[in-house]
């Protein structure tokens, strides 16, 4: 009885919103579901899948540009967000309102900011290139294949690096004030103590922060949606979109499933890559 | 360590505010180009206008129905993290206090669900919402929220539960006739409060700028359209008319912006303790 309280609402919602979905997902993968009537979608074997192997190209240039997409982010917002995080832990005197800066970014969803930056790249960019005569302002933004791809990776390190530079300043804090006393009184100077002693000490962070940008780079589809909806052409369509647009664009919701379904693969991978150097970096320390 | 506030100091000072100003340039140009005509704005969109035209943001409020589609942001989001909160807490509770075999098994169960991602269920999920005729109304998105935000909710609730609340003052309540729900809710839950302001914090962030959840839940019923999605449509129909576009932006990013502003301190904590605990 107290079970059924204290479980039963959330549970029955979690297996009905997650549970079924997922499950019935390896078995949409094997129809030609059309997003319509299920009771006409015939059972197809790995025709799906035979499909995105051997026929999809535009899968695979997705699949690459999101690999490419998410190294380059992970590092830019990382380093980056570690660096915020080491000035703002120095006693500077606009220390707070800083902070504050570097997080707003944060709480604007990707849908809002891609059209932000939609404005600032095609118009904002222009009127600069004009005033300052910079080539790289002069450069047709979000028109190419490569600006497209810039252009995300410099609104998503925009956004993250505020939000990891909180997680690295709430580790900073757990670092013992004695042990960097200590060494400095030793003659490390600082780029010495924060190499050899901020940086061991804060690695459980590290790996949470490059954990969340992993996933969340791996899983970006607001943001492309917004900024550049793939294009041009599809040359910057991240997975999530490629998977958005062969159900609903094309109609095509068993091989959309099909697609899912590899992609929660890539994920689970990620994820137990992460979950495995966690367990390691555990059992040395 | 140095205390002593030095050039340096003053020099890297220097240098970080430089870039905060670089991170909040995109704003400028938003705020500065929403009280310009079209002409202006291709003009010189680095410039402040000559006139500020209000006639902007009357217009997009409007055309959005703004008061109505943030009412419907509001009341998607306050509903969604009031169930995920009260689900979250009752459930994270029963499996840290008893932890029977199935429960571990619920609990690990819940725990792998949350690697999979959205994308992986979206389209099935339209199917089992239509069935369950779950799509285009409030019961439908709030449930989906419910069922999305559970597991991690019960998570950080459970791992709270076992490293911070006593259980020998629950159990000092049973002894004086308190009913296990009383215990609960009288007791343990307001209890919960630090770790349910990160529930709270990082839930409403997801929630109030989610875009593809209602857009596949919600859909074709305009009753109930959120913020992004309004956005999205008047960018579909209004394409290149950058003088109320960038108005309907000032007024759709104001409200959480707001949020933020004022309840600073705990959203920031919030993030950390949710990110180092997750």
């Amino acid at each position: 009885m107290q079970q059924l309280v204290f479980l039963g609402p959330g549970l029955v919602f979690f297996l009905v919103i997650v549970l079924v979905p997922f499950l019935l997902g390896f078995y949409y993968s094997f129809t030609d579901w059309n997003g319509l009537d299920l009771d006409k979608a015939k059972w197809t074997g790995w025709s799906n899948w035979k499909r995105i192997f051997y026929e999809d190209d535009n899968f695979w240039s997705s699949f690459w540009f999101t690999v490419k997409f998410t190294a380059v982010t992970v590092a830019a917002s990382n380093i980056l967000a570690f660096l915020l995080a080491l000035a703002l832990t120095r006693p500077l005197k606009s220390r707070n309102l800083l902070r504050t800066v570097f997080f707003v970014p944060n709480v604007i969803g990707g849908i809002l900011l891609g059209f932000i930056w939609q404005f600032i790249f095609t118009k904002g960019f222009a009127t600069i290139g004009e005033l300052t005569g910079w080539p790289l302002f002069q450069l047709p933004w979000l028109g190419t294949p490569e600006t497209g791809f810039w252009g995300l990776v410099i609104v998503f390190v925009w956004q993250t690096a505020g939000y990891m530079m909180v997680i690295y300043i709430a580790a900073f804090a757990g670092v013992p004030q004695d042990l960097i006393e200590a060494a400095h009184m030793d003659g490390a100077n600082y780029w010495k103590r924060v190499r050899h002693i901020i940086v061991p000490l804060v690695m459980p962070a590290v790996t949470v922060c490059l954990f969340l940008t992993t996933s969340n780079a791996f899983k970006m589809f607001d943001l492309n949606l917004a900024l550049t909806k793939g294009g041009p052409g599809t040359s910057t369509q991240s997975l999530a979109y490629n998977i958005y647009a062969e159900a609903l664009n094309n109609n095509r919701y068993g091989l959309g499933t099909a697609k899912a379904m590899l992609f929660f693969f890539f994920v689970s991978v990620i994820t137990m890559v992460q979950v495995w150097l966690t367990k390691r970096r555990e059992v040395e320390a | 360590m140095e205390k002593r506030y030095n050039a340096r100091l003053a020099a890297l000072e220097i240098g970080v505010l430089a870039l905060g100003l670089l991170f909040l340039s995109p704003f400028y140009f938003v705020i500065v180009n929403s009280f310009k005509t079209l002409r202006e704005i291709l003009l010189d969109a680095a410039r402040l206008p000559e006139v500020y035209r209000f006639e902007n943001y009357r217009d997009v409020w409007e055309i959005i129905h703004f008061p109505q589609v943030f009412l419907n942001s509001l009341m998607i989001t306050t509903l969604s993290v009031a169930c995920i909160v009260a689900a979250g807490a009752m459930a994270g509770y029963r499996l840290a206090r008893r932890p029977t075999a199935f429960n571990r098994f619920v609990f690990v169960l819940l725990v792998s669900a949350m690697i999979i991602p959205f994308q992986s269920i979206m389209l099935q999920l339209v199917r089992v919402t239509s069935l369950l005729e779950l799509r285009g109304n409030l019961f439908g998105i709030v449930a989906s929220y419910l069922g999305f935000g559970l597991p991690m909710a019960m998570f950080l609730f459970h791992g709270f539960v076992r490293s911070t609340v006593p259980l020998e003052l629950e159990e000092a309540a049973i002894v004086d006739g308190c009913s296990p729900f009383g215990v609960f809710w009288k007791i343990v839950f307001p209890m919960l409060r630090p770790v349910m302001v990160t529930v709270v914090i990082l839930n409403t962030l997801w929630i109030w700028n989610d875009y593809l959840l209602p857009v596949l839940i919600i859909g074709g019923n305009k009753e109930l359209t959120t913020i992004p999605l309004a956005v999205t449509r008047f960018f579909g129909q209004y394409t290149k008319q950058w003088d109320l576009a960038l108005a309907g932006l000032a007024i759709a990013v104001a409200p959480v912006i707001l949020f933020f502003l004022l309840l600073q301190k705990r959203i920031v904590e919030g993030v950390a303790a949710g990110s180092l605990k997750g």
